[in-house]
């Protein structure tokens, strides 16, 4: 299996083993070894919960830098919605645009835009019939990851639609060479202005097998830095913005099922969250829904550890900036009544990609869980993290499966000391 | 060869909001041991109608569940109030869940139905006034025909 290539990674220098992170991570994937933390790659999913719980800023998320990306070529900046959250007093989209072709890049498409036309195409797959219920959103990366790893059942409910940053980069890059024939298509670079390592994750890897149309991830804290030194109130901006109350609403929780007009639906957000109710959907439960809307991220993306603001605050801020916009400024060809454009839709199917098998043969897996579950019920049941691992049970599977040795657990270990000590004067 | 696995758990019937944490906790075992993803659906999907009704119709129970090389067996055991007329508890859409329950999405009158649907046995042995304990049965390898279900047949 190729090696998943991540955005989230540990500062060796700043991480004191203080085990916050290791039990908040949602997929088990962090243990504490030599007295600092350790991701295993096989299973983290770049939901950034890391980042949010370590106290000593050891958890980082990995970006490329704007000024690593060579200016002969034509940057084209494609800010996520959220972003229009994160300014203090904005009244208007434009000067967010505006202050990034002030910063240097050429040209703007807003991933607002590509939104609006996957609402579009969302709305056409909703009314097809045969599709299992309920649809799951393809727009979080860290979620659709979750999906492979743990949900089997899940896979063919997840929309074959790619994301709209997807869309943005691809159509970008077409306009750009449209507006100027004299570039090649790799002397274009397509930048995109992230809340999070997820979607920097994505890119890097690609999806299912294909190459993404976006070629650098930035920071969406970095960039932020950037414009407000260069953002001026006084000057009014020539650059147009062309999404609408739809697009940008894709920025927070909800915003994505709310447009499709199908009151048949839940948004749930944070992983915490998410995983729950990916739980009960595969079970069978909340037969009514007919859409699910999942958001890795605490109130969505503008809760992403990459933005600046509060993701409520930018919540408030963005309804205020829709507030006088078009429903919608991105619609489909009058002639476009039917079907998908292929671009649009995955590859191929989305594949479930189990980890943590026990074993190939089931007998030797169910040896291996008895002895897992034999050693689980004699530890303390505390939880305690000491022994670098986030549960007593996971501890048990790191004993029986990857060789660790019992006397880490410290209970264990102060009880032994114990017997040996008083054995002798017992007599 | 390893002997069965029996994973037991009590479901507590006071505590509406765990209901069905025990069949999550199932799930994650047998995705552990390897199982395709339409056995593990199956059972879990079996075993949590079963867990819901024990909170639902008879105030929580115990919860037993084998594996073994061949098979899993779900042992659902309460203390409640027993099925009166099981044909009838057995027809799809009969329920008597009380309007609190409905009110959740519960008593639609498909959960034993979907049980033995999802297993490849089912018993149920019922005493009025003294609990109710279902038996199912999932065989490994021999997948039985089912029609591969939607959520909506789910529930
Ligand atoms: N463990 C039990 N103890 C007592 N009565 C039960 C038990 N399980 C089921 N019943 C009875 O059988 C009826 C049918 O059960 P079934 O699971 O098919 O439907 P339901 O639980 O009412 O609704 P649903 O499962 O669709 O939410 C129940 O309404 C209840 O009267
Ligand atoms: S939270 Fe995790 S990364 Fe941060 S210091 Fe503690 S162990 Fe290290
Ligand atoms: S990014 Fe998420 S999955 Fe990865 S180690 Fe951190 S908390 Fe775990
Ligand atoms: S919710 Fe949005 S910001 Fe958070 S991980 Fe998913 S895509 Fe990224
Ligand atoms: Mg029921």
């Amino acid at each position: 299996m190729k090696q998943y290539k991540h955005s989230v990674s540990l500062d060796l220098e700043k991480c004191k083993g203080c085990t916050n992170c290791l039990k908040r991570c949602p997929t088990e994937a962090i243990r504490i070894r030599d007295g600092h933390a350790v991701i295993n790659s096989d299973v983290c999913i770049d939901c950034g919960e890391c980042i949010r719980r370590c106290p000593y800023q050891a958890k980082k998320a990995n970006f490329d830098h704007f000024e690593d990306i060579d200016d002969k070529r034509y940057r084209i900046a494609l800010p996520a919605p959220s972003f229009y959250g994160q300014f203090v007093d904005l009244d208007d989209v434009d000067y967010v645009l505006q202050g990034l072709l002030d910063i240097g890049f050429d040209d703007v498409f807003e991933v607002a835009r590509a939104a609006e036309i996957i609402t579009e195409y969302t709305r056409r797959y909703m009314r097809e019939e045969n599709i299992g219920y309920p649809v799951i959103n393809s727009a979080c990366p860290a979620v659709v990851r979750l999906i492979t790893l743990r949900f089997p059942y899940l896979c063919d409910h997840v929309i074959p639609m790619m994301p709209p940053i997807e869309l943005a980069g691809k159509i970008a890059r077409e306009e750009a060479l449209k507006k100027h024939p004299e570039l090649k298509p790799e002397d274009v670079a397509v930048v995109f202005i992230s809340p999070c390592p997820a979607k920097a994750s994505y890119v890097k890897n690609g999806f299912l097998g294909e190459k993404s149309h976006v070629d650098y991830v930035v920071s969406m804290s970095d960039i932020y830095f950037k414009l407000i030194s260069v953002m001026k109130k006084n000057v009014a901006p020539k650059a147009v913005s062309q999404s609408g109350m739809i697009g940008m609403s894709w920025a927070s929780t909800g915003g994505e099922a709310s447009a499709l007009f199908n009151d048949k639906y839940l948004a749930a957000d944070g992983i915490e969250n998410v995983i729950h109710v990916l739980d009960e959907i595969e079970t069978g439960h909340f037969p009514m829904l007919q859409f699910v809307e999942l958001n890795a991220c605490p109130g969505g993306c503008v809760g992403g550890v990459a933005t600046v603001e509060n993701p409520y605050i930018a919540r408030v801020r963005l309804q205020a900036l829709r507030r006088y916009l078009p429903v919608s400024q991105n619609r489909l060809e009058k002639d476009d009544s039917e079907g998908y454009p292929e671009e649009i839709l995955f590859p191929k199917d989305l594949e479930y990609r189990p980890v943590g098998k026990f074993d190939e043969d089931l007998t030797t897996a169910m040896q291996k869980m008895s002895e897992i579950e034999g050693l689980a019920a004699s530890l303390p049941a505390l939880d305690c993290g000491s022994c670098g691992a986030p549960t007593c049970r996971a501890f048990a599977e790191d004993v029986v499966l990857g060789g660790r040795s019992i006397d880490e657990c410290i209970v264990y270990m102060r009880e032994r000391i114990q017997t040996l000590v008083k054995c002798p004067g017992e007599e | 060869m390893a002997e069965a696995l029996r994973f037991h758990y009590e479901v507590d019937g006071d505590n509406f909001t765990s209901a069905g944490a025990a069949s999550v906790e199932v799930k994650r075992k047998l995705r552990q041991l390897g199982f395709d993803a339409e056995l593990i659906r199956r059972v879990s999907i079996a075993m949590y109608e079963g867990e819901i009704n024990m909170v639902v119709h008879a105030r929580g129970g115990s919860a037993d569940v084998y594996v073994d090389k061949d098979c899993v067996t779900i042992i659902l055991a309460d203390r409640g109030p027993g099925i009166p007329d099981i044909d009838l508890a057995m027809q799809e859409g009969y329920s008597t869940a009380p309007d609190n329950i409905r009110a959740l999405g519960f008593g639609a009158g498909m959960g034993l139905p979907n049980m033995k649907r999802y297993t490849d046995e089912m018993k149920i042995e019922t005493v009025l006034k003294q609990g109710t304990t279902v038996t199912m049965k999932v065989y490994i390898n021999h997948t039985k025909q089912t029609e591969k279900g939607t959520s909506e047949e789910g529930k």
